[in-house]
C-alpha cells in the first residue's frame, strides 16, 4: 500500500488533458438544447447509463471514462445509480424488444428536463445487428435523442468530446 | 434411469476431424446414454444446440484427449432431453426451444429462457413463474434488469432470510440480439464480425473460435506469424479483464487504491492494443486465415514494456491484497462453489479452476500456439471470491511468460493465408477467452456462406453456479461474489 502511495505522489497525475468539445457533436447539441431549458443544470451533468443490447464492449470504454486517466468526474460529469438522479440517460446497444419496456420506463422515471445520449454504432444504425429480429431498431426510433457518438465502440475520448459538447453547447436564442 | 454409455466407448475405433471432432449420428438411446454418461462424470457436457432438424452435442473428455458431437434427427422437433438427465443442459434446451422451437421430450422445466412474450409475432406470455421459496419471515428482493452502475442488463429475485439470502433466481435473456439468426446466410467475413460481438470483453476469443472453425471446416492454411499474433491478442484480451475485475472486486470491499491502479493499469493494455493493432478492444482483428493487423518492430517493443508494468502492478497488488485482512475478510470463505458442482457443470476458466477443476482450452485441448508454450494448469481448491481473485492473478503472471515466448518466436511473414476454393464444410472450435472456454460450431453450404452457427460462452455453465455461490451468503455481499464470476450476459443471451 506504501508503494501505492509513493507512487500515486511521486509519479504525477495520470490524467489526459482535456480534449476540445466535437465540432459536430457540438452543432447537433447546439440544436437539442436550444429547445429546453439549458440553465437549470448549470455546469454538471448527472448521467444514468443504460445497456439496451450492448455487447459489453461499449459499456467497457464507458467505464473507463471514470478511471484516473480520464476522469470525467473533473468536468462535473457524474455517473448515478438512479435515473431519478439523472439529467442524461446514455443508452448503449440496438434496443432489443426484451430490454424495450425497462428503456422506456428508465426514461419516464428521469425527470425533465432530459437529455439522450446514443453511444456506439449499435444505438446509432443498430451497427452489425441491423435485421435481426430479436431488435426494435436504432435508439432514435423509440426515444428522441440529443446527442449520437458512433464508433464500435467510441474510444473513451470520443466520448469526453461529446459530453463536453453537451455540457458546452452554446444556449441558442428562441 | 438410462445407463451412461461412456464417449470412448461409443466412439471406438471413429477417428477425428481436422479440427479435432469426431461426428457421428446417434440415435436415441445412444443420444440418451451419452447424457446419462455426462451425468455420470465420465465426460462434460460442452455445448448443445439445434441445426435444422437435428440436436447436436458436444462433449469433451479431457483425460482421455476425446472431442465429439453426437447428432440427432428430431421428430418434427422432438427428441428425448438432455436435461432430464443432466440439469446443466435444462437451460440451453430452454432457449433452443424459444429459437427453433425443438422439444425436449421428458424436461420438467419448460418454462421459456430467452423469449420474454415481446417477440413481435410470438404473443404474449403469462408472467414468468419464479421458482418458489416459501417460509416464515422469507421476503423477495428484484434486481434489474436495470442495475445501478455501468453493468449488462438481467434480472435477479434473492429470496432472503433478513440479511442472509437463501435463493437466488436468475432471469437473463434481456439482450438477446438474434446473433444466430444474422450469421444464418451471412458471408464468413460478416459472420466473423457478428461473432466478434457477441461479447465484447471476448472479441478476439469468439473471432479467434469462429476464424478456426471455417479454418477447420474449408482447410485453410493459417500463416504462422499470424497464429502468434493471435496468441498475443488473446492474452492482451485476458490481462486487461483480470486485471479490471480484480480492481473491480476490491471497489466492491471499498479498497479503491487498488481499483484505481487497476484502472489504470487496464488503460495501459487497452491503449497498448490499440497503438499495435488499431482497436482498444482488437475487434475485427482476428480474421478467418490469419489476422487483420500486423505487429511492427515498434509495437513488439510497446507490448514489451507494457508486460515488464504489468508484472510489477500484478506483484504489488498482490502484496498490498494479502497484506489487507479487512479486505480478505470480505473475499476469504465468501461466495463458495463446491468442486462437486464444477465438474457437474464442466464450468470453464477461473470459476473451475478456483474450485479445483484443472480445465484451460490452452492446455486440455492445446491449439496453435498454446501447443508450445509450456503453460501449466494452476488451480485453487477453496472455491471462494479469494481464489477466484487469486487465480486470476496467477494467470496474469502466465499471460506475461506467455507473450514474451510468443515474441521470440515471431518471424516475418504474411498475417493472412489465402482463402482455398472449398466451399462447403463443417468445423467447430473451442478456444480460452478470459472467462472461460468458448466454442463456435459452423456449417457452411454449397455458397461458401455460413448455413448454420452456433456459439456457447463459458457463462452457460457459470451463471448457475453463481446462484449455488450466492445461497447462505448475505445479500451485501452479492456484488463481490458477482463480481468474482464476472459472467457475460450478452454473450449468454446471443
Ligand atoms: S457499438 Fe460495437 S461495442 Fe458498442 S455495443 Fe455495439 S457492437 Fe458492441
Amino acid at each position: 500500500m506504501r508503494t501505492f502511495l509513493r507512487d500515486a505522489l511521486l509519479k504525477g497525475k495520470a490524467t489526459v488533458a482535456a480534449p476540445a468539445p466535437d465540432g459536430v457533436a457540438l452543432e447537433e447539441v447546439a440544436r437539442a438544447l436550444a429547445e429546453r431549458a439549458r440553465r437549470r443544470l448549470g455546469r454538471s451533468l448527472s448521467i444514468r447509463e443504460v445497456d439496451a443490447g450492448s455487447c459489453n464492449g461499449c459499456e467497457l470504454e464507458i467505464h473507463a471514462l471514470n478511471n484516473p486517466v480520464y476522469d470525467v468526474e473533473r468536468f462535473g460529469l457524474k455517473f448515478v445509480a438512479s435515473p431519478r438522479h439523472a439529467d442524461v440517460l446514455m443508452v448503449t446497444g440496438p434496443v432489443t424488444w426484451n430490454m424495450r419496456e425497462a428503456l422506456l420506463r428508465t426514461y419516464d422515471a428521469t425527470p425533465a428536463p432530459k437529455w439522450v445520449v446514443a453511444v456506439g454504432d449499435c444505438a446509432v444504425d443498430c451497427g452489425v445487428f441491423a435485421g435481426s429480429p430479436a431488435i426494435v431498431g436504432r435508439l432514435a426510433d423509440i426515444l428522441p435523442v440529443d446527442l449520437h457518438v458512433g464508433g464500435c465502440p467510441p474510444p473513451p475520448i470520443e466520448m469526453v468530446k461529446g459530453l463536453l459538447a453537451l455540457m458546452e453547447a452554446p444556449v441558442l436564442p428562441r | 434411469m438410462t445407463a451412461p454409455l461412456l464417449l470412448s466407448v461409443w466412439l471406438g475405433g471413429r477417428s477425428a476431424g481436422p479440427d479435432g471432432y469426431v461426428r457421428a449420428a446417434v440415435d436415441a438411446a445412444a443420444w440418451e446414454g451419452l447424457a446419462a454418461g455426462c451425468a455420470a462424470g465420465s465426460h462434460d457436457l460442452s455445448a448443445l444446440w439445434a441445426d435444422g432438424d437435428r440436436m447436436c452435442m458436444a462433449l469433451n473428455d479431457a483425460d482421455r484427449g476425446l472431442r465429439a458431437i453426437a447428432a440427432l434427427a428430431t421428430e418434427q422437433g422432438a427428441y428425448p432431453s438432455v436435461g432430464r438427465h443432466h440439469a446443466p443442459a435444462v437451460r440451453l434446451e430452454r432457449a433452443m426451444r424459444d429459437l427453433y422451437g425443438t422439444r425436449p421430450l421428458g424436461l420438467a422445466d419448460m418454462r421459456p429462457w430467452l423469449d420474454h412474450g415481446r417477440w413481435p409475432g410470438r404473443g404474449d406470455r403469462p408472467a414468468y413463474a419464479f421458482l418458489p421459496a416459501e417460509g416464515e419471515g422469507l421476503h423477495q428482493i428484484p434486481v434489474g434488469p436495470v442495475h445501478a452502475g455501468i453493468i449488462e442488463p438481467g434480472h435477479f429475485r434473492f429470496t432472503a432470510n433478513g440479511e442472509t439470502v437463501v435463493r437466488l433466481e436468475e432471469r437473463l435473456g434481456y439482450v438477446h440480439k438474434g446473433v444466430e439468426s444474422l450469421m444464418a446466410g451471412a458471408p464468413v467475413e460478416t459472420a466473423a464480425r457478428i461473432v466478434g460481438r457477441i461479447s465484447g470483453d471476448s472479441t478476439v476469443a469468439y473471432a479467434w473460435a469462429f476464424a478456426r472453425a471455417v479454418e477447420m471446416a474449408l482447410g485453410w492454411s493459417v500463416p504462422p506469424r499470424a497464429i502468434l499474433l493471435r496468441g498475443v491478442m488473446a492474452e492482451l484480451e485476458r490481462m486487461a479483464h483480470h486485471i479490471g475485475d480484480v480492481g473491480a472486486i476490491c471497489n466492491d470491499a471499498s479498497v479503491l487504491a487498488i481499483h484505481a491502479q487497476c484502472a489504470v493499469q487496464r488503460e495501459d493494455v487497452l491503449a497498448t492494443s490499440a497503438a499495435c493493432f488499431g482497436h482498444r478492444l482488437m475487434m475485427d482483428r482476428v480474421v478467418p486465415g490469419g489476422v487483420a493487423a500486423d505487429l511492427s518492430a515498434e509495437g513488439i517493443g510497446q507490448v514489451r514494456g507494457l508486460l515488464r508494468r504489468l508484472a510489477e502492478t500484478r506483484a504489488e497488488i498482490l502484496r498490498v491484497y494479502e497484506s489487507m485482512p479487512s479486505l480478505q475478510d470480505r473475499t476469504v470463505t465468501t461466495g463458495i462453489v463446491s468442486a462437486e458442482l464444477v465438474r457437474q457443470y464442466a464450468a470453464g476458466g477461473f470459476v473451475g479452476r478456483a474450485s479445483g477443476r484443472a480445465f484451460d482450452v490452452r492446455g486440455s485441448f492445446a491449439y496453435a500456439p498454446y501447443d508450445d508454450v509450456a503453460l501449466a494448469i494452476r488451480t485453487r481448491t477453496a472455491g471462494d471470491v479469494d481464489a477466484r481473485l487469486l487465480v486470476r492473478l496467477d494467470e496474469i503472471e502466465d499471460s506475461v511468460a506467455i507473450v514474451e515466448r510468443l515474441l521470440s518466436r515471431l518471424a516475418p511473414g504474411p498475417v493472412r493465408g489465402e482463402r482455398p476454393p472449398v466451399a462447403e464444410g463443417e468445423g467447430a472450435a473451442l478456444v480460452e477467452a478470459f472467462r472461460g472456454d468458448v466454442f463456435v460450431a459452423v456449417r457452411l453450404g454449397v455458397d461458401g456462406r455460413v448455413a448454420h452457427a452456433h456459439a456457447r460462452d463459458a457463462s452457460w455453465f457459470q451463471w448457475p453456479l453463481l446462484e449455488a455461490a450466492v445461497e447462505g451468503n448475505i445479500v451485501a455481499d452479492f456484488p463481490l461474489c458477482n463480481k468474482s464470476f464476472n459472467c457475460s450476459y450478452s454473450g449468454h443471451d446471443l
